[in-house]
């Protein structure tokens, strides 16, 4: 039986849709409405919310205190870099598991993933030291090889995923027509695929733009994208919560942008195959 | 030249046996339908042909090379799949030019041929469009057009036309004869549809079970099929088997006759009631229940107006008659 949509339904729904999307969203409108008050009525009680004298002094502190420019572009490198690294490693990879299965691809997937289960700071220290003696402590290169390793399990079984969907007659009908294996990924397969590559580009780039754990710990001053630049405000001298609130602002914008504008692609492609 | 030699071809997959052991000739320029129930290996062989699959044993050669181990491209084959295999985000101008293209053919070629394919096939009108905006029927053009302009030595149709409706697949079937009057190449067929192997082969092959029950011109097989499972795979409605005394009287262990070879009225021999009657117009389909016999299906005219449970006796036309001994084979 069909449910009945009544008007009444329809404004509860819409209030409780609103009401979690609120709550999910709130830490990340209070962030920018801090980064907007004094130092002292950050930590007012009770808070204000909208009554407070609106500043922009946090922001030209933090501009003056730090390079944003720098930490935006090692962030842009760091997290596009290893993006199409793990790309160029993974539609190879992700063909082979999905085409021409052998008997342990399964368990290789499974393998993959699992390393995602593994507390990253258990090897922290050999990779730590593994950057140090190669001299890529504190280089894009290095964290764009480590970021790289760390996401290629989600980029092949998001990718292993989309090809699967992809008939085998028509690969096979390209290998009839004469197209080598590399024509046939770069002019069938790929295109066929740029939804689902899409998706997991983009879903890629914000992981990596996000990830904070080897960013924090690889880099120092010259590498280090805006992560670091976050964390720079949160200890030595105190907690400094406007100031700490307009680096995270600053920080978050530019992929909360490339969020907003991609929401149907990460969508559709996060829910690809999920509904014939 | 497109001669196409088999001999011994087995394939196997995780130990189970698929093709035992297939001997065929196909001479350059022939028609030839691979026909069989479903599972009976007719299109593992075809990928086979088409270096889709390795053979597990076995040679094959084609325009007199040894082929068995080439890859697909190498063959000189093109293939016509049943799902029509064309790459969706191509205009059908790009899909028919996709084999050219990576064969390294100069761009002018590519589009004198590929408009030269479109005028044959009526898609010239189409030719910007992308395989979504396509009917089945066009789509199914497109695949043939992009198989034409490679001028393979064979074409190799992999039941192309199932996924079409009955009238299209009708005119598609004679489309396809035409282009074999037209263009004189090798082709394979394969296909599950009896009709269609009657009507389009110069000669059919009949598989079962991985192995050839015969192979012959389609009236070779329907006037004398090597075996109870050739007489009972072509013609349509099936073939009568009758075992026991009957046979006996004809010195078989089983007689079989056509529905359209027996005569219907009073006097027949075999006597009977009409169970169920089937009026296409043209034709009369009967299920006539024979005493001691038990279901054999008539096909008589039109015209005839007989009627659930009349009484009528049946006559089966002697020289029609097929023999066949205990171990189906044909006397």
């Amino acid at each position: 039986m069909a449910r009945e949509a009544t008007k009444g339904r329809k404004a509860v729904l819409t209030v409780v849709a609103w009401g979690i999307g609120l709550l999910i969203f709130f830490p990340i409108l209070w962030t920018v409405i801090t980064s907007f008050k004094t130092e002292a009525e950050a930590i007012a009680s009770p808070p204000a919310f909208v009554d407070f004298h609106w500043t922009l002094e946090n922001y030209t502190t933090v501009n003056q205190r730090s390079d944003y420019l720098l930490h935006f572009w090692n962030s842009v490198v760091i997290s596009i870099g290893s993006t199409l690294a793990g790309l160029v490693i993974a539609v190879p990879a992700a063909w082979s598991m999905a085409f021409v299965p052998g008997r342990r691809t399964k368990d290789l997937l499974m393998w993959m993933l699992s390393t995602k289960m593994l507390p990253a700071v258990g090897v922290l220290v050999p990779i730590y030291l593994l950057a140090r003696d190669t001299g890529l402590l504190d280089s894009r290169i290095g964290l764009v090889i480590v970021l790289t390793m760390v996401n290629l399990p989600i980029i092949v079984w998001m990718l292993y995923t989309y090809f699967k969907e992809i008939p085998g007659e028509i690969l096979e009908a390209a290998r009839m027509d004469g197209a080598t294996l590399s024509s046939e990924i770069l002019y069938v397969l790929t295109p066929m695929a740029v939804p689902g590559i899409a998706s997991t580009l983009l879903l890629n780039v914000i992981l990596a733009w996000n990830e904070s754990f080897w960013t924090l710990n690889l880099t120092a001053a010259n590498a280090a994208p805006l992560t670091a630049f976050i964390a720079s405000y949160s200890s030595p001298e105190g907690l400094f919560y406007a100031k700490l609130s307009a680096a995270s602002t600053m920080a978050i914008a530019p992929i909360m942008i490339l969020g907003w504008f991609s929401q149907k692609q990460l969508v559709r492609g996060l829910t690809f195959g999920a509904v014939k | 030249m497109g001669e196409i030699v088999l001999s011994q071809v087995k394939k196997s997959f995780g130990g189970v046996s698929i093709i035992k052991g297939i001997d065929l000739t196909i001479p350059d320029g022939e028609f030839v339908v691979f026909v069989g129930p479903s599972g009976c290996g007719k299109s593992t062989l075809l990928r086979l042909i088409a270096g889709l699959e390795d053979t597990t044993s076995g040679t094959i050669s084609i325009g007199g090379h040894d082929a068995t181990h080439l890859p697909p491209a190498r063959r000189g084959l093109a293939m016509v799949f049943q799902s029509y295999a064309l790459y969706p985000h191509m205009t059908v101008r790009k899909n028919i030019a996709f084999p050219l293209r990576m064969a390294g053919v100069p761009a002018e070629e590519q589009t004198r041929k590929v408009e030269a394919a479109a005028k044959v096939l009526n898609l010239t009108a189409y030719l910007d469009r992308r395989p979504s905006q396509l009917s089945g029927g066009q789509r199914q053009r497109v695949a043939i057009g992009r198989a034409i302009v490679r001028e393979p030595d064979a074409f190799l149709f992999d039941e192309p036309l199932s996924n079409l409706d009955a009238a299209l697949r009708v005119s598609m079937r004679q489309e396809i004869s035409e282009l074999h009057q037209s263009l004189r190449t090798t082709m394979i067929y394969v296909t599950h549809d009896q009709v269609e192997a009657m009507t389009m082969a110069d000669r059919i092959v009949v598989l079962n079970a991985g192995q050839i029950e015969q192979v012959g011109s389609p009236l070779e097989l329907y006037r004398t099929p090597a075996n109870l499972f050739v007489a009972g795979f072509i013609g349509s409605p099936k073939m009568n088997f009758v075992e026991g005394t009957e046979a006996k009287k004809h010195g078989a262990h089983t007689i079989g006759i056509r529905p359209e070879h027996i005569d219907i009225g009073a006097d027949g021999p075999w006597k009977g009631k009409v169970g169920l009657c089937e009026h296409l117009g043209s034709d009369t389909f009967l299920k006539v229940d024979v005493e001691g016999i038990g279901q054999i299906n008539v096909r008589a005219g039109g015209e005839v107006r007989l009627r659930f449970g009349d009484p009528v006796g049946l006559a089966p036309q002697q020289d029609k008659l097929h023999r066949f001994d205990s171990a189906g084979k044909a006397i």
